[in-house]
């Protein structure tokens, strides 16, 4: 059913259509409302589950964690500082191939405190084993947190994934979107079949010391899973189209592409003000273009070079940096392209740190300057005079 | 042989005379077989899963130093959704630096939400897996690693955090200590713990040769000279209110330092010893420890 709907109530009604069976979270802005839309479902009788409030991000991620473990499909939500308390618990939670959903509603991350979007907070996380999904629009956060799950608990994956929304952007945003029915989701995911549980029945040891003659194999386990993970999300959207009607999903999205002399890469809600201006600058005859990562890790290298071929100049737009070095999707963009016979101009750039508002204009800039010098971290709209002033000698 | 499930295999790797080692198999076989373990990171869990071995015969569960309580609290609730809860232990155990420093969070939100879990503190006074480092429940005076005895220091300054005061503080039903000198007591707080409703706390001291600097064959005895000087209370306080203790007749505390090394330091300091003496008095008086004639 179409309804007008905020991004953070939509995960609340996606996740409720999921059902799990175990809640855990703890307050952080901007994820709160998620977590709140669950808690009243299930204050409500509308959803069976255990509501754990804990203390920290920490208990969280290890609440749900114990709960998988038990054989119980469960749900967590995060952002920012939260994400980063959780850390631990989230390499944990891939090691043991424990199947989980969780929601980031991306923000920057402190010093200095700051509770507006960008996507630093993932990229902590980036190297954990986790599948991290992103999503353009309010549609795609309920039709990928549905996915995810049928990712997560497939026998042959058996690996966390994280829904990545831009905070404010998404999940305070309205949009309308259609909302599938629980006989749907019903259809499409079926209930929770661990592969190995806590059972009294059945006693094992879960979390073992592996000594140096063990733990690499674990590593490379995950590896390898992962690279399946490729082939099968777009499966599980393929499938998605047919039982939902909706294309959502998959490794990567190309928007106006076939002909493109420029084509911007880039992930979350920022894909939709891209196209916005590249239809904008389509129609004074340019040719421009957007691929969309939809999934990020695994990294979809084929896909994407696939997408790329033949397009002579390409910009990376990313929220984060890896301070020191560059940002993170250029810096794999870039090696993807290591040993093909045809090497792109690649310029990297960053944009809406902390919030800084992205605006067609800035776009056009990164158009305009791919243009120009090739270069690896341009950052977008930065005020000269602060960095002049303020921060001189900084 | 009885034909009864080992849930705690012989063959792992604990030192000889672990006190731990003793205290882990005694509670699982007090508790039985209907139970979950949650294990933070510590010698117990070190000594009893390595890959691709296991000493257990219960299912078993370690994730983190420092969240078993939070993990537990996964468990059962997990088990409450299923509707399995009924006739399922959850117990959630660590160290004392698992429980004391690192862990109390975890455990303090498992406590105050009321989950249906045991908690245990296996209390061997100190970091053992890590080479014998100072924890909240490090005894005063204690020579460690990170709190050694030198010219102008008698090891650890500070007094042991009071975990069973602040368990009991959260208003849960169940709080005792036990020694793993005294195993029939142990195992019937076990048993006691593992009937009542809600959140429980048992804190066991459990002697660790190496870190103690005694022979392993001396670990029962060492246990028993820390219960009979009062320097290890043992108590169990029902809802709130103390409902046993273990009474003694007070022997003099050098009666126990002086079967340890870590505590050789001190020997002839009688100033030291007196303040030793005085967290004894201090506990007998407290808990009503004298058995009197």
């Amino acid at each position: 059913m179409k309804k007008f709907v905020e991004g953070s109530y939509a995960v609340a009604e996606a996740v409720k259509l999921c059902r799990p069976g175990v809640i855990s979270a703890y307050p952080i802005t901007p994820q709160t409302h998620i977590v709140e839309g669950l808690a009243q479902f299930v204050a409500d009788g509308e959803l069976k589950a255990e509501f754990v409030n804990v203390e920290s991000e920490h208990s969280a991620a290890s609440t749900v964690l114990g709960a998988v473990a038990t054989g119980v499909r469960a749900f967590t939500s995060s952002s920012s500082q939260g994400l980063l308390l959780m850390a631990e618990v989230i390499f944990n939670i891939a090691g043991m191939r424990l199947p989980l959903v969780l929601a980031c509603a991306n923000r920057a991350v402190s010093a200095p405190i700051n509770i507006w979007n960008d996507q630093q907070d993932v990229m902590t996380i980036r190297d954990s084993g986790w599948i991290l999904l992103f999503a353009e629009n309010i549609q795609e956060v309920i039709d990928l947190h549905i996915q995810a799950y049928r990712i997560s608990e497939d026998h042959s994956i058996m690996l966390p994934v994280m829904v990545n929304l831009d905070g404010y952007i998404l999940t305070h945003g309205l949009e309308v979107a259609d909302m599938p029915t629980q006989e749907q989701v019903d259809k499409f995911l079926p209930a929770y079949k661990p592969l190995y549980k806590l059972d009294v029945n059945d006693p094992m040891t879960l979390g073992s010391l592996a000594m140096p003659e063990h733990y690499m194999e674990t590593r490379i386990a995950i590896q390898k899973t992962l690279e399946t993970a490729l082939e099968l999300i777009p499966k599980v959207s393929s499938d998605f189209k047919k039982a939902f009607g909706r294309e959502c999903g998959g490794l990567v999205e190309a928007y106006k592409i076939e002909d493109a002399k420029q084509v911007i890469v880039a992930m979350g809600s920022v894909v939709g003000s891209i196209k916005e201006t590249v239809d904008e600058l389509r129609s004074q005859g340019k040719k421009v273009g957007v691929l969309k990562l939809i999934t990020y890790r695994p990294f979809p290298k084929e896909a994407i070079l696939n997408g790329l071929k033949n397009i002579p100049e390409i910009a990376v737009v990313d929220k984060s940096i890896s301070l020191g070095s560059n940002s993170p999707l250029y810096t794999d963009l870039t090696s993807a392209f290591i040993g093909q016979t045809k090497i792109p101009k690649i310029s990297g750039f960053v944009l809406g740190l902390g919030g800084r508002d992205i605006t067609k204009d800035s776009i056009k800039q990164v158009f305009d300057k791919l243009s120009g010098k090739q270069v690896d971290c341009e950052f977008i709209d930065a005020k000269k005079e602060l960095l002049e002033e303020e921060y001189a000698g900084n | 042989m009885p034909e009864t499930k080992i849930l705690y295999n012989p063959g792992h790797t604990a030192c000889g005379g672990c006190g731990q080692a003793i205290a882990a198999r005694l509670v699982i076989e007090a508790a039985g077989e209907k139970t979950i373990v949650v294990n933070n990171t510590g010698c117990l869990e070190v000594f009893t899963t390595k890959y691709p071995e296991t000493a257990w015969g219960v299912p078993f569960i370690h994730s983190l130093f420092e969240n078993a309580g939070a993990v537990a609290s996964g468990v059962e609730s997990a088990l409450k959704f299923l509707g399995k809860k009924e006739g399922i232990n959850v117990i959630a155990q660590a160290g004392d630096g698992g429980t004391a420093d690192i862990g109390l969070q975890a455990l303090s939100g498992m406590w105050e939400r009321g989950h249906d879990i045991l908690s245990v503190c296996y209390d061997n006074e100190a970091y053992m897996n890590t080479g014998i480092q100072r924890s909240g429940l490090t005894p005063f005076d204690t020579n460690t690693t990170t709190s050694p005895s030198g010219r102008e220091s008698f090891g650890n300054p500070k007094m042991k955090k009071p975990v069973p005061e602040i368990a009991r503080a959260h208003g849960i039903p169940y709080v005792a200590t036990a020694s793993v000198a005294f195993t029939r007591d142990m195992q019937n707080k076990v048993k006691k713990a593992v009937s009542i409703k809600g959140p429980k706390y048992l804190q066991i001291h459990v002697p660790c040769p190496l870190g103690w600097r005694h022979e392993g064959a001396a670990t029962v005895t060492v246990a028993r000279a820390a219960v009979e000087t009062g320097l290890y209370p043992i108590f169990e306080y029902v809802n709130g209110e103390l409902a046993a203790v273990q009474k003694i007749k007070p022997k003099p505390v050098e009666e126990y330092l002086k079967l340890q090394g870590r505590f050789k330091h001190i020997l002839k300091s009688p100033e030291q010893i007196k303040k030793i003496q005085d967290i004894a008095d201090n506990n007998i008086k407290k808990y009503g420890l004298k058995l009197e004639a």
